[in-house]
């Protein structure tokens, strides 16, 4: 990044639009809305097709990262998406810095991907009764580090989708290879979880998940200049 | 340009007819005599095929990154388009990898797909080619397009190395390596090299072929406008 800009007043204005978003979303309540009705839905949809069958807790492990991928591609681009539909992209681009504005949506994302995964495990363990986990640790880490990795994947992929014509269905298509080592990394750890492995035994898990986190911030915050200049 | 076009025809009929014709012995004695490699025999044929395809779907996908990249520092058309045309040569590449890949394996491992660890990464490899697409055919403005798909194509460049560490924790391969494999052995005699290593260079030849056509016939397009 060639501009020069005090780092303190970089952070401010993350800040700012982070507390921006916090507040039409807080308003509006579309996100949120999106994120719980689609996560309701999803879980009873497997409850459904489950019915009585006690399915294994190894598949069941997987399936919560189902619901989880789906429920994050029905919210995470409105950050995005909302401001160009409301043409206040324009003047964002002359109040902050793009790397602040990204930053801003990152942190917006990264709290709505917790509130989510935090819904969603309570209700997956709530309601379907196979889902057992035996290293609490593994899973603790394992949600949040997947919450963090998925806001970031998600929330750049988003701000392409933005500029976009078709702005809803492409984005899981996006998303999903680009998720995809993420996916399997944290289905592989939640697996390990269900079926009490020692916290030792993820951390070869852990290691990809912080790597891949730290290169998809890294890209997306050399690459967003470009996609956020008109 | 014309002489390019001959020389890889009679190069790729020569690789084609030597490696389905030439014979497979157990101890192979003369110079045309490819030796039997145990667990492949006859099917061993289809690597002299298979996997050019497969180092060109990964090839084109790298020149097609790496064009973005420029694109991005330089934003000239020309990159776009040569990016885009690398990306889509590496598309059909990529099909006829997993095709040819799917057919081995329903010889050899009873079914056309398990979600081998090759299988799952060509797989992916394939959806980001799709997604690609998809992108580029949602943007009309061309500079946006270009943009935003040069963004995209690093994005799915950078994670794609994640699978080499990912896959082998998941599940260990069924998958041959005669080339590279653990024990550092090359199971091939010469000859098998030779051809198989001709069949390479073919396909790469055919690839920047293709690729340099592409674009002066997009180029043209372009410039007619």
């Amino acid at each position: 990044m060639s501009r020069t800009e005090p780092v303190a007043t970089w952070i401010r204005s993350a800040a700012a639009i982070f507390q921006k978003d916090w507040r039409s979303e807080l308003r509006t309540r579309y996100a949120m809305s999106a994120l719980i009705m689609f996560v309701i839905t999803t879980i009873s949809i497997i409850l459904f097709s489950l019915g009585s069958e006690q399915a294994p807790a190894d598949a069941l492990a997987g399936m919560l990262w189902v619901v989880i991928f789906f429920a994050s591609m029905s919210g995470l681009s409105r950050t995005f998406v909302m401001e160009e539909e409301r043409g206040t992209a324009m003047t964002l681009q002359l109040l902050a810095s793009p790397g602040a504005v990204f930053l801003g949506k990152l942190l917006f994302n990264l709290v709505l991907v917790i509130g989510l995964n935090l819904l969603t495990v309570t209700l997956y363990a709530l309601f379907i009764s196979g889902f057992v986990v035996r290293t609490y640790a593994i899973f603790a880490v394992t949600i949040l580090l997947g919450s963090v990795g998925l806001a970031a994947a998600a929330t750049i992929i988003a701000a392409i989708i933005a500029k976009a014509n078709t702005k809803g269905t492409l984005y899981p298509v996006l998303s999903f290879p680009i998720l995809l080592p993420l996916l399997l990394t944290v289905i592989k750890a939640t697996r390990r979880a269900a079926e009490g492995a020692f916290f030792n035994e993820a951390l070869g898990e852990f290691q990809i998940l912080v790597s891949y986190i730290v290169v998809v911030v890294t890209t997306s915050f050399m690459l967003f200049d470009y996609i956020w200049k008109d | 340009m014309k002489y390019v076009k001959v020389l890889l025809g009679v190069w790729m009929s020569g690789v084609i007819a030597m490696s389905l014709g030439l014979p497979m012995v157990a101890l192979p004695q003369r110079w045309y005599e490819f030796p039997i490699i145990p667990g492949l025999e006859e099917k061993a044929r289809i690597m002299f095929f298979h996997v050019p395809t497969a180092w060109l779907s990964v090839l084109a996908f790298v020149s097609s990154m790496v064009y973005s990249i420029r694109y991005l520092r330089k934003k000239n058309p020309e990159d776009d388009l040569r990016s885009a045309s690398s990306a889509g040569l590496g598309f059909m590449f990529c099909i006829l990898a997993t095709v040819t890949g799917a057919i081995w394996a329903k010889f050899s491992w009873g079914t056309y797909w398990n979600w081998d660890p090759r299988q799952t990464s060509i797989f992916v490899l394939l959806l980001i080619y799709g997604a690609y697409f998809a992108l580029r055919s949602a943007i009309e403005v061309e500079e946006k397009r270009a943009l935003l798909a040069a963004v995209y194509s690093i994005i799915a460049g950078v994670t794609m190395p994640f699978f080499m560490f990912i896959m082998p924790r998941i599940l260990s391969s069924l998958h041959p390596e005669p080339l590279i494999n653990t024990q550092g052995k090359v199971h091939m005699n010469t000859t098998m090299l030779v051809v198989f290593l001709s069949s390479l260079a073919g396909f790469t030849g055919l690839y920047f072929w293709m690729w340099n056509l592409h674009v002066r016939a997009h180029r043209i397009a372009y410039h007619r406008f």
